[in-house]
């Protein structure tokens, strides 16, 4: 199940044309749901979990999760968007916690 | 507020768009952004517009990122060690004038990359730290946004979520493109003076091994988004091709299916069987050890299943805590999925090492020879046509650097042809008609029939086909005439019912031209592969038939080309030009 959407936190990015992550998918494969206003991925099969998506929500809406069939529940990777920094926290299988923060543009 | 999106469920009903420009990229990915900058350097008045299907923020190869430039040459380095590098890594067949000429401006992307913003590590005396003959270590997470933040600056146009589906033709000359929003539903044609494609590669033409549930069906290396659109266009317009037989198989993590030279390259880990046997400096010495070619590397894990001393690995075990910190961040830059893969199995990587396996089969020009038969301008055989990046041929190894680079070349290609091309061409009608109903086939389809085949099923069936007759991961990429000619025979039935096909919604309009570019793509791979009696590059291309090298027939490039009249496809060969002397299989 690739892109996981929190439902209480998306808002379907009421303000822009279309949410912030349909925008990005390089799949085209995030969507809005036209009943609940939230986004969703129109087609789990077909994701690349390349986390673009998540990169780009501004609520922190969306998980990435692998396929059941290559990686076991509930292990999580979160990254969070500075303006030239990343920082991703890993939390593994068994509840063991890794975090990496790293220089995504010069300054 | 959601913009209003509609199927067409008559022809009539659709709209066109008319654009016209200098210069037409169509695909924005990295070659593609590196193009269009180019032309606008070279001439700011020029309008310039970016054709792509996806967003320029994320297409293509770069949409997680990456981590290395695999082709920088340091200043100790020359040119001549590095055509001499990538031919014996090719086993022995590039194109030295396309790889010299990318040489000679191969640095110039990734300097221009870290001006922009880009954080690249450096060494104490200020060079760029290499990991490996020929890498680099970057920070890649973000740099197609940095690109296309520099793309639209220099005032390039960019149409995102316009899918390409044919060029325009004037006497032979491409005069533009045609293809179809996949927001809006309408039909864009596109005049151009000039036309550069850059699509990327093809993946999906075979069955991944980790489509065995309903949700790991993209698990593959390659961009799954990167389906030949750019091959198939010049396919049926006619442009010869190179080297398709010459396959992108690798040794790639197993399951996950990502890259791995992150692990072998960048922290020397060595290459292991089931049994701890270090495989290349024991088994496979003679052919190199751990510098032997790149398919020989990719075909060891394979050998050694089907040997019975499978699974192999690569060794992480003997490496250092920080080193795997190092490696992990390594991975979060290009591929970030891969660190969450390790944490949902709970890998320790210091007792147990990473698994590797092949990949599903992929043509790749940027790491194989694959793709259009280009002149140093990058100029197709299709006047008015350049290529640059995984769609264009002759040139392996190019990868991130060396696609960029070429993305220049052919952008200064593009803008000097201008010259002899004052005025844009009007296309006939006809012509645009004609694509018009081939575009929305399948829209039209389901309104009028309300059933066929949903492009889904069409692209299983061909994937199956693929990897079971035309040595796919699961035949250990091995292949013979017969099976071929069975897969040739099934690919045309396939190519006949196209006209079954039925899309839904805009989403699945786009996935019907996925197929039935890769459709053409996977034909002509079989003619090549048919073509290649000997067996070239085991693994890449294995033909059990004809299991030894034969230099006397086939030391030589491999084209094709379909004439758009008939649809008959030729194939025949054009020599080996060696510029840079030595023995071709070493480096």
């Amino acid at each position: 199940m690739p892109p996981k959407v929190n439902l209480e936190k998306c808002d379907g990015c009421k303000a822009e044309q279309e949410p912030l992550c349909e925008q990005i998918c390089p799949g085209d494969l995030m969507t809005l749901n036209p009943e609940t206003k939230k986004a969703y991925c129109r087609s789990l099969r077909d994701c690349w979990d390349c986390m673009s998506c998540v990169k780009s929500c501004p609520q922190g809406a969306i998980e990435t999760r692998l396929p059941y069939q290559i990686g076991y529940y509930q292990a999580k990777l979160i990254p969070l968007m500075g303006t030239n920094r990343i920082t991703w926290t890993c939390i593994d299988l068994n509840g063991k916690v890794e975090r990496f923060s790293f220089k995504t543009r010069n300054d | 507020m959601p913009q209003e999106r509609k199927l067409p469920t008559r022809l009539e009903d659709v709209e066109e768009v008319l654009v016209e420009t200098d210069i037409l990229v169509i695909g924005g990915g990295n070659a593609g952004c590196f193009a269009a900058i180019e032309a606008k350097k070279l001439n700011p008045n020029l309008c310039v517009t970016i054709m792509e299907k996806a967003h320029i923020d994320r297409s293509g190869c770069l949409a997680a990122g990456m981590d290395a430039i695999n082709t920088y040459i340091r200043k100790e380095r020359t040119i001549e060690e590095f055509v001499r590098w990538s031919r014996s890594q090719a086993g022995g067949l590039i194109r030295e004038d396309l790889t010299i000429s990318l040489a000679e401006v191969l640095n110039q992307p990734t300097e221009q990359w870290e001006k922009w913003g880009l954080p690249i590590e450096k060494d104490e005396d200020g060079q760029y730290r290499t990991r490996g003959k020929w890498d680099i270590s970057i920070r890649g997470s973000e740099m197609k946004v940095i690109l296309a933040e520099k793309v639209r600056e220099y005032g390039c146009q960019v149409l995102n979520r316009v899918v390409a589906t044919n060029f325009l033709l004037a006497d032979g000359r491409v005069i533009g493109a045609m293809g179809f929003g996949v927001r809006d539903g309408k039909m864009y044609v596109i005049l151009a003076r000039a036309t550069i494609v850059s699509t990327g590669g093809c993946a999906g033409l075979y069955k991944p091994y980790t489509n065995d549930g309903v949700d790991s069906h993209h698990h593959l290396w390659y961009c799954p988004f990167n389906t030949g659109a750019g091959y198939a266009m010049g396919i049926r317009a006619g442009a010869e091709m190179t080297t398709f037989e010459m396959r992108w198989c690798a040794t790639r993590t197993k399951d996950f299916n990502g890259p791995i030279d992150t692990i072998s390259v960048g922290y020397e880990t060595p290459m292991i069987n089931a049994y701890g046997e270090k495989i290349l400096q024991e088994r496979y010495a003679h052919l190199g050890g751990d510098a032997a070619p790149r398919f020989i590397r990719a075909n060891v894990p394979m050998e050694e299943w089907l040997n019975g001393r499978g699974p192999c690995y690569v060794d992480t075990r003997g490496m250092s805590d920080e080193d795997i910190r190092e490696m992990k961040i390594d991975y979060l830059n290009e591929r970030p999925a891969f660190v969450l893969f390790l944490a949902a199995r709970g890998q320790d990587l210091k007792k147990e090492p990473i698994e590797i396996y092949g990949n599903d089969p992929y043509i790749v020009g940027g790491h194989t020879a694959s793709g259009y038969w280009i002149d140093v301008k990058r100029a197709t055989t299709l006047p008015g046509l350049f290529a640059a990046g995984d769609v264009a041929g002759g040139t392996p190894n190019k990868f991130v650097g060396g696609c960029a680079a070429e993305g220049m070349l052919a952008a200064r290609g593009a803008v000097e042809y201008l010259k002899t091309v004052p005025a844009l061409t009007r296309p006939d009608a006809e012509q645009v008609a004609r694509e018009r109903q081939r575009i929305f086939a399948p829209a039209i389809r389901q309104a009028e029939v309300g059933e066929g085949i949903i492009p889904r099923e069409m692209e299983e069936r061909m994937q199956r086909l693929m990897d079971e007759y035309a040595g796919g991961v699961h035949q250990f990429f091995r292949m013979n005439g017969i099976q071929l000619q069975y897969a040739l025979k099934n690919i045309r039935i396939l190519k006949d019912q196209t006209k079954y096909l039925v899309a839904r919604d805009l989403h699945e309009l786009m996935e019907a031209h996925e197929v039935i570019d890769r459709l053409d793509v996977a034909e002509v791979l079989l003619h090549h592969l048919l073509f290649r009696e000997e067996t070239r590059w085991p693994g890449w291309q294995t033909r059990t038939d004809f299991p030894e090298r034969n230099d006397e027939k086939f030391d030589c490039f491999v084209n094709s080309r379909r004439d758009p009249a008939t649809g008959e496809i030729a194939v025949f060969t054009r020599p080996y030009e060696q510029l840079i002397p030595g023995d071709r299989y070493l480096p």
